[in-house]
């Protein structure tokens, strides 16, 4: 029955105009800064998925909190990709682009996130804007999107909004959502059933003139506008919970059982920490904002030697600073769960902006020999789980767990099926029974490696942590034989955790021409442009790690079923195009280092540093290339 | 039973804890160092308290100070340089049953450290904190550190110490929600003890200031004020130390200081002239941190899930949204 009725939402509404039928489309709404543009966006991409449609959403944040209008660095939106079939990425040009006014519209174009030839809406009040050389820019932008054939269609929302209200500026990001309704085909019902749900608590009488205006748009877009699309929904059985990578990671917390997070605000793992502050109290938990990276880290290890495992998010500079800690935390062999929301680097590198560039610094960054547990979720709803996996590795082997996330995560909106909640996940109370006579502190198995934590409160497990070196007893001990012992033991633990872990499966073929490899967020992307050139006969496959250290068995003989091997990362790598690189000088993206290293496999690797997603489209063209 | 008072039957587990039990392995510190009379006034107070050894964690830093947990039998944690502080509230924050104690030397506390001595003053966390202030860089062999007096000359100011001393009472009492701020020296034990044990017993962060003699590189360094004591201003009031009779008679510059007067501490605290001792400042009624932070829910399962059902019904996509389908179709004329 429900089937029933999300056919009919998507099927365009009873208009004359005939509808395209899509598989999938790309949406971008950009405006200044506080136009709404990205309210627009969560609230169209929220009503595609309601009906039916796979979606995955992007936020387009600037840099600044109130950049400087009509600039095209300032520009806020979002990106919609909504299709027939499961989206897992942000996809390639968007095919129908929103403007406010022409710089935020160029913004985009600069940064080639627009499909040659789209759809263009922008917004017409500039052209005759008292200002001369602001009715002179979009002019010429104007011409400019003429010349190069995109089908423009200018659009008075500023005269068109201020029929409703008086400050059209804060209005027409409802009329676009209405003319998305229309061009889409969709439910007004759906919008009105949104304007109430967001305004009807906090801001009752805004209810009407909102649903005003988005009526007013879809009515716009049906005299005016000469195209219709229609999406078909792909039809999902199960509920769906709708996220983006942060959000997720502070249900993953929520989930996990901790009760103690601390942070200190970094660009762009903040949000988490944000959305965390909000639940966390429901559960008993809280959230320190210390006075510093470092401090977080030590206030989250502390709570976590009390016994409340904890959990300290961060980027790639916070993780920098926490180093001493996660050193300490592998060597006082202490519990804890390092959240990293990458974004571009080196330094203060590229705050806002995806980037895969600190696997290496994760799994090698700490001085001396420091093993620890790193992992990479690859979807949104990874985010939520690798939490309550890394919390369970984490109290299991007594060791610092990094989970690496990226600010496509982040931002990214996705939805997954909704988890299915299991007391299995919580953390169990803390151990306060008595200590055995004669049981150390560092009982190390001579296997394994683990021993049993003794936690403050135990009577008779009374000794002193330290981060020198130290012997079963946790007693300082400089000799040498006992330091090669502390260490084997703490790299002896991550070879018994290697044991449990399953090889990665392939996707695709299980040999052929071509695997790449992947880690962390590029998962969707990299399997598009595999599916599509499969399509076409390309004998290519892809794996997509989730262990990064240690990684699974099963890895070579996988890598060895095919002539060649490559990674594909957002992270640096030189190319051979540059006079001076070769085989002696060429650096490797972060992956293609480590399977070089242990593999013995000439593996190859694409990356670059744009700071922005791979798109699918470019990964394709790329292995099109390879393999010409 | 018996007319007999269940109070007076000591239980048989119970058993008086004696110095012995709070003493762990001999202490490596130089013959003379004064960290010994630290951990002896320590130890002394916890069997006076009969503090459960389980129940206490002896967190440090780096340096010669910081290896005070080892030389307890309680719990331990000899972590990083400067971050004893954050680690000792990280412990403390969801344990309010364990008795935590911070001991850093002079560079831990006022060097590295210096962030967080400022923001745990001001959280306010039940803590007791024992800056062993030797004013030089010890294990590391002789370099200043921040207390150094101006002039002094080690091994990176052969010269002699650029800079005046760093004055860490005039500092913390400067401190947004201070609440507890002590001087004392450790050769004077009396006052030592009493210092710590007032300390254990607040209501909050308790830093104290102890002067302490590192025999091998600043042997001199406190030598004027072991030599007259008319140096030291003996602070007494009756809800600070109040100096025993033999004290009393050694120690004659005194001054009644209400702990509770934080203006004329911090004057105390900012006379170059004469060292203060004693507790200069108390204020038992600063909200704790681990007091306004704690949750008014249970961390229980059950909670957890409804919370997450909660978040998981507000992002979620019904299944059956099409009841809102319901309504006038768009474009069919409203």
């Amino acid at each position: 029955m429900a089937g029933e009725m999300k056919q009919q939402t998507a099927r365009s509404a009873s208009s004359g105009k005939r509808a395209t039928l899509l598989e999938e489309h790309i949406i971008e709404i950009v405006s200044d800064s506080g136009e709404g543009a990205q309210t627009a966006g969560q609230m169209f991409g929220t009503i595609l998925a309601k009906s039916g449609n796979s979606v995955w959403t992007v936020e387009i944040i600037p840099a600044e909190i109130e950049p400087p209008a009509r600039t095209p660095a300032g520009a806020s939106g979002n990106r919609i990709r909504a299709g027939s079939f499961p989206i897992t990425n942000a996809g390639d040009g968007a095919e129908l682009v929103i403007g406010f006014n022409e710089q935020a519209l160029m913004g985009g174009k600069w940064e080639n996130r627009y499909k040659p030839g789209c759809i263009i809406l922008l917004e017409s009040m500039w052209a005759n804007h008292p200002d001369p050389e602001i009715a002179a820019a979009y002019s010429g932008v104007v011409n400019i999107l003429n010349e190069e054939n995109y089908r423009l269609y200018e659009v008075p929302m500023e005269q068109e909004c201020s029929r409703f209200v008086e400050d059209a500026r804060r209005g027409k990001n409802m009329f676009v959502v209405g003319m998305l309704m229309n061009i889409y085909g969709r439910d007004l019902q759906l919008a009105r059933h949104e304007i109430e749900t967001k305004f009807k608590a906090r801001k009752p009488d805004l209810v009407e003139p909102n649903i005003a205006l988005l009526e007013a748009g879809y009515e716009w877009a049906e005299q005016n506008l000469d195209f219709r699309f229609e999406i078909p929904p792909y039809g999902v059985k199960e509920q769906q919970v709708v996220a983006n990578g942060n959000v997720a990671v502070a249900l993953g917390i929520v989930a996990s059982g901790m009760e103690v997070c601390a942070m200190y605000p970094i660009t762009p793992a903040t949000s988490a920490s944000h959305y965390l502050s909000e639940i966390f109290p429901e559960v008993g938990g809280f959230v320190h904002q210390a006075e510093d990276e470092i401090a977080a880290c030590a206030f989250a290890i502390g709570s976590s030697y009390s016994g409340k495992c904890a959990v300290t998010i961060t980027s790639g500079p916070g993780m920098a600073l926490k180093t001493e800690l996660m050193a300490l935390s592998v060597m006082a062999e202490i519990p804890l769960v390092m959240v990293n929301v990458q974004r571009g680097g080196p330094s203060t590198g590229l705050p806002t902006k995806v980037e895969q560039g600190d696997l290496l610094a994760a799994i090698f960054g700490t001085p001396g020999d420091a093993p620890k547990i790193v992992m990479a979720p690859a979807t949104i709803e990874d985010c939520f789980y690798s939490i309550i996996t890394a919390r369970k590795i984490a109290e299991t082997f007594r060791t610092l767990v990094i989970v690496l996330s990226d600010a496509n995560l982040a931002t990214g909106q996705q939805a997954f099926p909704r988890p299915k909640i299991s007391k299995e996940w919580g953390a169990p109370p803390v151990d306060q029974s008595p200590v055995p006579a004669g049981k150390d502190p560092l009982d190390w198995d001579p296997v394994t490696g683990l021993s049993q934590r003794f936690i403050p409160g135990q009577p008779g497990g009374m000794y002193t942590l330290t981060g020198l070196a130290h012997d079963r007893k946790g007693l300082v001990a400089y000799g040498p034989g006992i330091n090669q012992e502390g260490c084997n033991r703490r790299s002896l633990k991550l070879a018994a955790f290697q044991k449990t872990l399953q090889p990665p499966k392939v996707c695709g073929d299980e040999s052929g021409d071509l695997l790449i490899v992947g880690w962390g967020s590029t998962k969707g992307a990299i399997e598009e442009a595999v599916a599509r050139v499969r399509k076409d006969g390309l004998k290519v496959s892809s794996t997509h790690l989730t262990f990064l250290q240690p990684m699974a068995s099963g890895i070579k003989e996988i890598m060895q079923k095919f002539r060649q091997v490559m990674t594909v990362e957002i992270n640096y790598s030189d190319s051979y195009e540059d006079e001076l690189i070769d085989e002696n000088n060429r650096r490797y993206a972060n992956l293609a280092w480590l399977l070089r290293a242990r593999y013995l496999i000439d593996v190859d690797c694409w990356s670059n540093v744009h700071g922005r997603p791979i798109r699918p489209g470019a990964i394709e063209d790329m292995i099109r290339e390879r393999l010409k | 039973m018996f007319g007999l008072s269940k109070q007076c039957v000591l239980e048989l587990n119970e058993e008086y804890k004696t110095l012995e039990d709070y003493q762990g392995r001999i202490s490596r510190w130089c013959p003379g160092c004064g960290d010994n009379g630290i951990l002896t006034a320590t130890q002394r107070l916890c069997r006076d308290e009969q503090l459960p050894p389980e129940k206490c964690v002896f967190v440090s830093g780096i340096g010669c100070a910081a290896r005070f947990p080892h030389y307890m039998s309680t719990y331990g944690f000899h972590g990083l340089h400067g971050r004893a502080l954050p680690t000792a509230q990280g412990v403390k924050i969801r344990r309010p049953d364990l008795h935590v104690f911070v001991n850093m030397g002079d560079g831990d506390c006022c060097s590295i450290g210096t962030a967080h001595w400022i923001h745990t003053v001001r959280t306010n966390m039940k803590l007791v904190a024992m800056m062993h202030d030797n004013n030089i860089y010890g294990l590391t062999k002789n370099q200043a550190s921040p207390t150094s007096p101006l002039g002094m000359k080690t091994n990176t100011t052969p010269q002699g110490a650029y800079l005046k001393a760093m004055n860490p009472l005039t500092v913390t009492l400067g401190i947004t929600n201070v609440s507890f701020v002590a001087q004392v020296v450790e050769w004077l034990p009396e006052v030592l003890y009493e210092a710590i044990r007032q300390a254990f017993h607040h209501n909050g962060f308790a830093f104290i200031r102890i002067l302490q003699r590192c025999p091998h590189f600043t042997p001199d360094a406190f030598s004027g004020l072991l030599s007259d004591p008319k140096k030291l201003l003996m602070l007494q009031h009756e809800d600070g130390i109040q100096l025993s009779e033999t004290m009393s008679r050694l120690y004659k510059t005194t001054e009644q200081h209400d702990p509770a007067d934080i203006n004329r501490a911090r004057e105390l605290a900012d006379r170059d002239d004469i060292v203060p001792i004693g507790i200069l400042y108390r204020n038992e009624n600063i909200p704790r941190y681990e007091q306004v932070t704690k949750s008014t829910h249970k961390s229980t399962w059950e909670q957890r899930e409804n919370v997450l059902n909660g978040a998981f019904d507000k992002f979620g996509i019904d299944a059956d949204f099409a009841s809102a389908n319901e309504g006038t179709r768009a474009g069919d004329g409203e």
